[in-house]
């Protein structure tokens, strides 16, 4: 007994020490939640942390700051906007980077390790190096300020990436199926199809989600390449155009980013293992 | 049959090519171009750009705080990170600690860039502070209030906080993964030699963990040199919180002097060449060993 007592209390600063952090950790998102909720009068009156006295005192709390900013506010086309621009951005580089990640794992042709030496180069390219002159050739196409604009953009973005983790994805698939597939007469293109992609469901998914949390919190691709078009404005840029406008009108913003952060939230929780496992895959993106 | 297996490939990786060559190859080569010409692209400067970031006052600014970014921010989220790792593998409860932890990683910056704008609130004395901070700085030790953002001497520290507040919980998981790769009768045969804890986490773990926290903390200073949307969305580099990349991005959009964006986004990239070459000789190692 007094040993477990012991036991117990030289492991007391581990737990102090844990929770202590997790808790700090949490305490300025729930701070924003919790506003988010809160009238506006209260908002300006009393720090979020007042609630904490009477947390389940229902009459405290309001939706109408909700309601504000997704009518008057324009969250909700804003929302709609970022599904119509993240879906497909995650999407099309994921396709695309399946098709040449397999000819780099299982293919022979001249160059390809230099091929992939220089994808692997890319990785770390940062954006900055290429948005002049994107954007010029943009403005001369009429592709800024357009979604097939920003979809391909990330798909460039994306493709080093996407190509790098398939490719060590599909590489360390045991060679015998291939070679037993050809032998049955299958196509390079079947063994693609119907081997390798349903192996590589795991990896997809892990690529998938980090393609998609990458493109919805994107703030400076949709900054430079849909600039001042309210119409096509994801999330990111809205908020941060309301941070300007809004100023001290903390019940508003707050409610906004929180909006910013529902679909990631859920995500993340409802899928955090692949996420884990994308960035464990190797996570050097430019 | 033989003319198929050979124009196969190219079909595999051919729209990957054109797309890398669009919007990587092409425009990379193009911005080094222009980092020779004027503000309007029109006349060749030669070095003048470059002279104009490593001599302008802006620039002198924008660097100093990347250092201190790199610095800090990278030093702060590896050894948090590390040490939260280590310590959270020894609890029952590890998984949602890491969660509470790792959690920002799924928002955007931007929106954390509100949720900190909010920790840091300002209110002139004797009215309410709503802002955590200056609750607790205010409300609890009867301080000032503090303009965190604002005052010159605390600025960047609050800023980089941010960063450090997302970044700390991606190198967590990395590194847990990593610890829990190290056998554990090596930790165990440690203690029984009769290490004690600090020991085991100095020569031991420490050393185990080499190479993985080597990947950490080059990853760490790339994102660090190009850190952006917190401080343009935070301050935009006003009262002395400026770097490289919302420079760049002014140069671009409200200076619109080509000339010195361009140069800046090279100076970015020199920076980041050499955790390049890294890479490829690392992958170059693994493919050795496959």
């Amino acid at each position: 007994m007094r040993e477990h007592v012991a036991r117990v209390l030289s492991r007391l600063p581990l737990h102090l020490v844990l929770i202590g952090v997790a808790l700090l950790w949490l305490t300025p998102s729930v701070g924003l939640w919790v506003s988010s909720f809160r009238p506006p009068d209260a908002v300006f009156r009393t720090g979020w942390w007042t609630v904490l006295t009477r947390p389940f005192d229902l009459s405290q709390y309001t939706l109408q700051n909700y309601r504000e900013i997704l009518t008057a506010q324009g969250m909700a086309m804003a929302f709609r906007n970022s599904l119509f621009i993240t879906i497909p951005s995650t999407l099309i580089p994921i396709a695309i980077a399946a098709f040449a990640a397999y000819a780099f794992a299982w293919m022979e042709f001249p160059g390809r390790q230099a091929l992939f030496v220089i994808v692997v180069g890319l990785l770390v390219v940062p954006l900055q190096m290429t948005l002049i002159p994107l954007l010029r050739v943009y403005n001369r196409l009429g592709l800024a300020g357009t979604y097939i604009g920003i979809w391909l953009a990330h798909t460039g973005y994306g493709l080093p990436f996407a190509v790098y983790l398939l490719r060590n994805f599909f590489g360390a698939l045991p060679r015998d199926i291939f070679e037993s597939a050809y032998l049955d007469g299958a196509s390079e293109l079947t063994a693609f199809l119907r081997l390798a992609l349903p192996l590589s469901v795991p990896a997809l998914a892990s690529l998938a989600i980090f393609q998609f949390l990458w493109v919805w919190n994107d703030l400076l691709v949709a900054l430079i390449y849909l600039g001042g078009t309210e119409q096509v404005a994801p999330l990111t840029l809205k908020l941060s155009s309301l941070i300007n406008s809004l100023g001290q009108n903390w019940h508003l913003l707050t409610a906004a980013a929180f909006v910013s952060m529902a679909l990631p939230l859920v995500v993340f929780f409802s899928l955090q293992r692949y996420f884990v496992r994308g960035i464990l895959a190797g996570s050097v993106k430019g | 049959m033989r003319w198929k297996s050979r124009v196969a490939p190219w079909l595999y990786i051919g729209p990957t090519l054109l797309i890398l060559g669009a919007y990587l190859v092409y425009p990379a080569l193009s911005t080094l171009y222009l980092s020779f010409f004027d503000k309007r692209s029109d006349s060749f400067v030669g070095l003048e750009n470059y002279r104009w970031v490593f001599t302008s006052s802006a620039m002198h600014i924008a660097f100093r705080n990347n250092l201190l970014w790199i610095v800090l921010f990278t030093g702060l989220t590896v050894s948090l990170g590390l040490v939260l790792a280590v310590m959270a593998d020894r609890v029952r409860y590890e998984s949602p600690v890491k969660s509470a932890i790792f959690l920002p990683m799924a928002i955007s910056f931007v929106g954390a860039g509100v949720i900190w704008l909010f920790v840091y609130a300002f209110r002139p004395p004797d009215t309410p502070q709503i802002g955590l901070l200056n609750g607790v700085w205010a409300g609890l030790f009867h301080r000032e209030p503090v303009g965190w953002l604002q005052n010159r001497a605390t600025n960047n520290f609050a800023l980089i906080a941010v960063g450090v507040w997302i970044w700390t919980g991606f190198c967590m998981v990395i590194l847990s993964a990593a610890y829990k790769g190290i056998p554990r009768e090596l930790l165990e045969a440690a203690r029984v030699d009769g290490a004690n804890e600090w020991q085991v986490f100095w020569k031991i773990i420490i050393p185990a963990m080499k190479p993985t926290l080597a990947v950490v903390t080059t990853t760490m200073i790339i994102n660090v040199l190009k850190v952006f949307d917190i401080v343009y969305v935070m301050t935009n580099g006003n009262y002395d919180t400026e770097v490289i990349a919302n420079r760049m991005y002014k140069e671009m959009f409200h200076f619109r002097h080509f000339g010195r964006a361009s140069a800046i986004a090279i100076v970015l990239l020199l920076a980041i060449v050499p955790v390049m070459v890294v890479n490829i000789r690392r992958f170059q190692e693994q493919e050795a060993l496959r």
